[in-house]
């Protein structure tokens, strides 16, 4: 397929601004000459027609939801619901400025104030905030807060995260840009965060640990009263990574857990799409001792049912965003929440741990599944079984999309090998469950059968499989005539 | 409403296939202490159609820019979006797909990245742009980051005349110590150059520069340049993309590191977000700049492919290595920018910066005859400021007109125009403005 650059036809595009009624001013006197742009703009003139069809094979070259299901494991791609959208797009939320008074925007800060309240109920936490723009970004924030909330305690020897060997490569990254040392913490035979481990660990230099549960095997962390209390008694905050929040919610809380603060990604748990990368939003929750440290400004509510910014908040860390996040995300995620109500959100947990371990244990004889027992609302399994045969993971994930599935998460967890993290979600139904089964198990058997079919896939897709070492070697980032 | 696909008759059929008979049964490895303290929102479900309408009473609770015109801009502007960007937004293939880490069923959404990348790189004038950042602040934050650990100088000055929420997230973002932000103090509501060269001394990575600044002036970027150069500080330049169809773009000042937020290039304000943040850099930073990079190569086919690519930068390979923990960017935001860009031409771009200019220029001179003064004498682009005594006064008084109006500075309020503006728009605010500030209606 061509490139806008290359489909670009001189004097092709006809859009143009109206003419306004304006007295005549050489408009170049009024910038001096060393400001101006004298070079191409480089960009390509293109009819509306032949632009609106290159956006449209770019669409048909593209893979989302609403095409299929797409079990990629911690990214929890569920249906995204249309009343969603059209809610983010009216004029009185899409078109308001994020500097009017307060008083002309009182709906968008009712719904941002009702949202961090719905927010605060199903985690169990006093406040949130709502600037952060993606789930690290959420990460980021809530290890800021661990940093200014121990040197306001005049403790400044605390300089390491604790971060299972598990956990989403965010986490170690993000201790690391807020200035951490990172620490890993071992996993268990049963693939939990090892409790002797742990006790090793930890000591007077740990500011934290950041956890994400269930896990990244989608194993429910079923001693965490007891990572709680050990973290606590030597003086460290519990940091709970929402990536998996689906597998509970409306069921536990990371409150009642012990969490300090949480993040939550609005674009999985809340159904906002994920738009081929973001955007996101990541919400960031904390118990009330760490409320003077969220970012700035908070939305508050008088006795008389104003809705204001509060800029007041001389222990915040600051702003993470500008202006106040992505509203538009929070929108989608508020319509969500009222349409589902409480027992709507738990059912939501509820049918996502279903129907991941209806997939486990129907291909449990087919694939290699290192944790066994109940999962939550994903699990990992290898392609172990289909070694003999030269068979990797990759192949696996790769053979998927000529069944029309978008792959699992592939080579995730780091701590097990050719893994493939499958998670359903609970928008999809039986039928399209059991039809993955049935291909899954297809694939095994062609994997035994007819391997060099399974190595050489993808088939039916627009290109093969892309030489990314070349990608890599020779980087080619935009597009040269 | 519900979203969730199979009745319960089905959930007890897949319950009984595993041997189980409720669905609390999966949740039994959770400490029954912990399941017995949940609450849930006390909100029930509702229908489609209450929920609509319960949207609709909130959005209407708020004035928006189709209620009446806006002035206000400080980084979040009223431009026009062609009604194709929308329609083709709309397309559940783009907003329903993640990151596109599998490219054989992800070329769109990758094509539409690396033609994005070509796009930034064009309109900047820089060697390599990414696949976006959260928004303008945090952008010029990791770009004074990587200009830090590149010049292992960890100063970084900030202008006063940037945008105040930009340098409060680049001070926050130094709370890991990796970087101590400085201010230049401003004159006549730019960078005073004699400061700014008193402080560059041997421990300062980075000079920042916003342009035009957050006054809308275009600062003096030869100059400044010229003494940064005689340092080893690199120079990160702030811009908008729309002035950019007029104005000198940071690669032709001599700038190190672009960023910006694109929210003007097909993104409503959307009450701050979400927008883009764009980076874009020269090529000796290419292995220092966050984010995703979408690369070309070719398939096993022999055809031409589109990938991510180096992410041996990024935090799922380095992890704590990594210079940056982003992950999830603004990837349908940075598509509504190509689509913008696509829509509108190069000529569009030029006639909207133009236009927003030619507005700006007229309302500074009918202001002008109407007898107000500015603080500022410098020349500005699509953004100016006025002396007021009373600015929220003032605002308060153009609302009860219809009209939003500009952000509030001490004494003095700071008005931006765009395309959507017209003449007699302008003539009624500098109508209220004069019969507001002269004609001792306080009071009202």
């Amino acid at each position: 397929m061509k490139l806008l650059f290359e489909k670009s036809v001189k004097g092709s595009n006809f859009f143009r601004f109206p003419l306004q009624n304006l007295p005549v001013i050489d408009l170049q006197e009024t910038i001096p000459e060393e400001h101006w742009r004298t070079s191409d703009l480089g960009i390509p003139e293109l009819s509306e027609a032949e632009a609106v069809r290159h956006y449209t094979e770019l669409s048909h070259r593209a893979f989302g939801v609403d095409d299929g299901m797409y079990p990629l494991g911690s990214c929890t791609m569920k249906y995204n619901p249309k009343i969603n959208e059209w809610a983010a797009s009216l004029p009185g939320f899409a078109n308001i400025h994020p500097y009017q008074k307060t008083y002309t925007v009182q709906g968008a800060l009712e719904l941002l104030y009702e949202l961090q309240i719905m927010l605060s109920v199903i985690g169990g936490m006093d406040r949130f905030s709502l600037q952060p723009a993606a789930g690290a970004h959420g990460e980021m924030t809530g290890i800021m807060i661990v940093r200014a909330w121990h040197q306001s305690r005049g403790d400044h020897k605390r300089n390491v995260i604790l971060v299972p060997d598990s956990a989403h490569g965010t986490n170690p990254a993000t201790a690391s840009v807020v200035g951490y040392k990172v620490r890993e913490v071992k996993s268990n035979a049963d693939g939990r965060v090892s409790l002797d481990d742990l006790k090793e660990k930890l000591g007077d230099d740990v500011a934290g640990l950041m956890l994400t549960n269930p896990n990244t095997l989608g194993l429910f962390e079923n001693e965490i009263l007891e990572i709680s209390r050990l973290v606590h008694e030597a003086g460290g905050l519990l940091y709970y990574d929402g990536a998996n929040l689906n597998a509970i919610v409306g069921v536990a809380r990371p409150g009642d857990m012990g969490f300090d603060i949480v993040h939550y990604n609005l674009h999985k748990t809340f159904a906002t799409p994920h738009g081929g990368g973001g955007p996101g939003a990541g919400a960031v929750g904390v118990k009330k001792f760490l409320i003077p440290f969220l970012p700035s400004p908070i939305v508050v509510k008088s006795k008389d049912g104003f809705y204001n910014l509060d800029y007041d908040r001389p222990k915040s860390i600051g702003k993470v965003k500008t202006f106040f996040g992505n509203f538009g995300v929070c929108v989608k995620a508020y319509t969500y929440i009222m349409s589902l109500g409480g027992e709507g959100l738990k059912e939501v947990s509820q049918h996502a741990v279903l129907a991941a371990n209806y997939i486990k244990h129907h291909i449990a004889e087919d694939y290699d599944i290192p944790h066994q027992g109940i999962c939550k609302h994903e699990f990992v399994a290898t392609s172990e079984k289909q070694s003999e045969q030269g068979i990797r993971t990759l192949d696996i994930a790769k053979r998927l999309m000529d069944f029309g599935y978008h792959p699992p998460t592939i080579y995730f967890p780091l701590i097990v090998h050719e893994a493939m993290m499958i998670e359903p979600t609970e928008t999809e139904s039986k039928e399209r469950l059991d039809n993955f089964i049935a291909v899954l198990k297809k694939i095994a058997q062609e994997c035994r059968e007819n391997p060099e079919l399974v190595k050489s896939a993808p088939h039916s897709t627009v290109i093969g499989r892309v030489d990314e070492t070349r990608a890599a070697r020779n980087p080619i980032l935009k597009y040269q005539e | 409403m519900k979203y969730t696909s199979n009745p319960d008759s089905v959930v007890k059929e897949m319950l009984s296939e595993m041997g189980l008979s409720s669905l609390d049964d999966l949740f039994a490895d959770i400490p029954i202490e912990i399941r017995e303290q949940c609450r849930i929102p006390d909100n029930s479900g509702m229908s489609e159609m209450s929920v609509r309408k319960q949207l609709e009473q909130l959005a209407q609770d708020n004035l928006c820019s189709e209620d009446g015109p806006i002035f206000l801009g400080a980084g979040c502007y009223d431009h026009y979006i062609p009604a194709a960007v929308s329609h083709l937004l709309g397309r559940s293939e783009f907003y329903s797909s993640y990151t596109p880490y599998q490219p054989e069923i992800s070329q769109g959404i990758l094509q539409s990245i690396f033609e994005y990348q070509t796009l930034i790189c064009r309109l900047t004038g820089m060697d390599v742009a990414n696949a976006s950042l959260y928004c303008g602040g945090s952008a010029l934050a990791q770009a004074c980051q990587i200009a830090a650990e590149a010049t292992k100088r960890p100063k970084i000055l900030l202008p006063a005349t940037l945008h105040p929420d930009y340098a409060q997230i680049v001070r926050t973002y130094a709370i890991s110590g990796s970087m101590q932000p400085e201010t230049i103090p401003e004159s006549n509501g730019m960078i005073d150059l004699e400061k700014l060269t008193a402080l560059l001394d041997d421990t300062v990575g980075a000079v920042v520069i916003q342009y035009p600044n957050f006054y809308g002036i275009m600062e003096n970027a030869g100059a400044i340049i010229d003494a940064v150069r005689k340092t080893k500080a690199l120079v990160i330049m702030s811009v908008d993309p729309i002035p950019l169809a007029m104005l000198k773009p940071p690669g032709e000042w001599g700038a190190d590191i672009a960023v910006g937020d694109g929210q003007t290039l097909g993104n409503p304000m959307s009450f701050g977000g979400p927008h883009l943040g764009f980076m874009a850099v020269n090529s000796k930073l290419l292995r220092k700049i966050p984010g995703r990079l979408v690369g070309e190569t070719v398939d096993s086919r022999g055809q031409r492919a589109f990938v991510l690519t180096l992410q041996a930068r990024e935090q799922h390979i380095r992890r704590e290595k990594a210079n940056s923990n982003i992950c999830s960017n603004q990837a349908l935001n940075a598509l509504a920018a190509a689509m913008y860009l696509t829509f509108v031409g190069p000529l569009g771009l030029k006639q909207a910066a133009n236009c927003s200019h030619h507005l700006a220029q007229y309302a500074h001179s009918e202001l002008e005859k109407a007898g107000f003064t500015f603080p500022y004498s410098a020349p500005f682009f699509r953004e100016f400021a006025v002396n007021v005594p009373d600015p929220s006064g003032l605002n308060d008084f153009l609302v009860s007109g219809g009209i939003i109006g500009g952000y509030e500075l001490k004494n003095a309020m700071l008005l931006a125009f765009t395309e959507k503006r017209r003449r007699e728009e302008i003539d009624e605010l500098v109508a209220m403005m004069k019969e507001y500030c002269f004609e001792g209606n306080s009071e009202r």
